[in-house]
């Protein structure tokens, strides 16, 4: 990677686009909105993540922190409840995690390939006080 | 006049319906998305927005892609503000004339730029505008470097940061020259209302924004934008340098009225040392050699005189 120039790319390098399944877009328009298809909504940036969050629904105590402080609008909050993370928008930078102020948190990183199922169920407990 | 948005906590902010979108191509963790969206849903308002070249505009204007929900221009480097002053000085005159298809919606004016934009290109622009009096919001993302040209100086710098034309090595310990003190050169202009904020305290901020969205006038904010590229750390830590930044008192959060009644609006409990800020950070990290170790006693030195003058500043109501 040191001796490549801007043109160079290494073999088997993958290049992206920006387009992609944008599959949750219902769950995430906000209800008396229209989006044109220019709007970068419709694009997707999934790729650039190489960790996720998962959210645990049991932890949560809906304090909008994470919603607030997401540099990339992928805290989807309805009705004042965190309804859960907009995957096509993440690129898991892992903020929502580090202001998750719940015991254990509600929010954690895992790896891309981990399922949803098998990150729920290895949830932390309670930590004690130090 | 149109209402104020009323927002008591963040559950009730929670609400509110974004105007900024997702994948929008700055970096994972990068503060200036967080700052824009806590100025555009601080109000209900139709909004006229424009950005100066920088980080922020090439990242939410990619050819098809445009990631505002409002009206948005862009122009050059220099002149984000008075394009967004030129639409302000044509909203006035249709409206003393009588000819606004729709004269009761309130739209309010903003312009993003960058430091390197507000500070050193754009900064006779900006001086314009706050001395015309356009009925404007000057919303600076600072974070002390050009960003999006690879981390060259600007005149936001702080002493010691490591940059791509002031680099720290065996000679030198990088920027020489001080941070500009802009909100009270801005300040200096008698607007009615100049701030410095912060992302993480987004109450705070949002009442400032919303302060300056009810009065007429120039407003000028700047807020503190840690980049995870050019400060060098985790992008997950961007609220934390944030933290860093306002708990230290290297940024410190007030506000200049008129030009002279000056109000502290955040103290915090515990004073950071600024050494744990700097430690955080991999563009001060040659600070922390034997040689270089005075600098760090001088910033605190600094903070330390600046946070007594703005003490003593509010004290004396001058």
């Amino acid at each position: 990677m040191a001796n490549t120039g801007w043109d160079e790319f290494e073999i088997g390098a993958m290049l992206r686009t920006f387009e992609g399944s944008v599959d949750n877009i219902a769950g995430t328009l906000q209800e008396d909105r229209n989006y044109t298809q220019n709007s970068s909504f419709s694009a997707n940036v999934s790729d650039w993540r190489i960790i996720k969050p998962v959210f645990n629904k049991d932890y949560c105590i809906d304090c909008q922190f994470c919603w607030i402080y997401c540099p990339d609008i992928s805290i989807i909050a309805r009705d004042k409840k965190m309804v859960g993370v907009d995957m096509d928008h993440c690129k898991g930078c892992g903020i929502c995690v580090e202001v998750c102020p719940t015991n254990p948190k509600s929010l954690l990183m895992f790896d891309e390939h981990i399922d949803e199922e098998v990150a729920l169920a290895g949830w932390p407990t309670k930590e004690g006080k130090k | 006049m149109s209402e104020m948005k009323n927002i008591k906590n963040l559950k009730e902010f929670s609400t509110s319906a974004d105007r900024f979108e997702g994948a929008n191509l700055l970096c994972p963790g990068c503060a200036h998305s967080i700052i824009v969206r806590e100025v555009l849903n601080a109000t209900n308002d139709d909004l006229v927005l424009s950005a100066s070249t920088g980080c922020l505009e090439v990242c939410t204007a990619v050819y098809p892609y445009t990631s505002w929900d409002a009206s948005w221009i862009h122009i050059g480097f220099e002149n984000g503000s008075t394009a967004v002053a030129g639409a302000e000085a044509m909203y006035k005159a249709l409206k003393t004339k009588g000819r606004l298809k729709q004269p009761d919606r309130n739209p309010k004016f903003v312009s993003f730029a960058g430091d390197g934009a507000s500070y050193d290109i754009g900064f006779q622009w900006i001086s314009g505008c706050m001395e015309r009096g356009h009925n404007i919001m000057h919303v600076v993302l600072d974070n002390e470097v050009y960003a999006n040209t690879g981390g060259q100086r600007s005149s936001s710098t702080p002493i010691g940061s490591s940059t791509t034309t002031a680099p720290s090595g065996r000679k030198s310990y990088g920027e020489k020259k001080n941070k500009k003190d802009m909100v009270s050169i801005m300040a200096s202009h008698h607007i009615p209302y100049s701030a410095q904020v912060a992302p993480n305290k987004w109450k705070d901020m949002v009442k400032k924004i919303q302060y300056g969205f009810s009065v007429d006038g120039p407003v000028f904010i700047n807020a503190v934008s840690p980049c995870t590229t050019e400060w060098k750390f985790d992008p997950k830590d961007t609220m934390l340098l944030t933290d860093l930044a306002t708990d230290s008192l290297v940024f410190p959060l007030y506000e200049i009225i008129d030009g002279h009644e000056l109000n502290i609006t955040y103290r915090p409990k515990n004073v950071v040392p600024v050494e744990e800020y700097l430690a955080a950070q991999g563009r001060f990290k040659h600070l922390f050699k034997d040689e270089y170790k005075y600098l760090i006693t001088e910033w605190q030195e600094r903070v330390d005189a600046k946070w007594a003058m703005l003490q003593r500043r509010e004290e004396a109501r001058v």
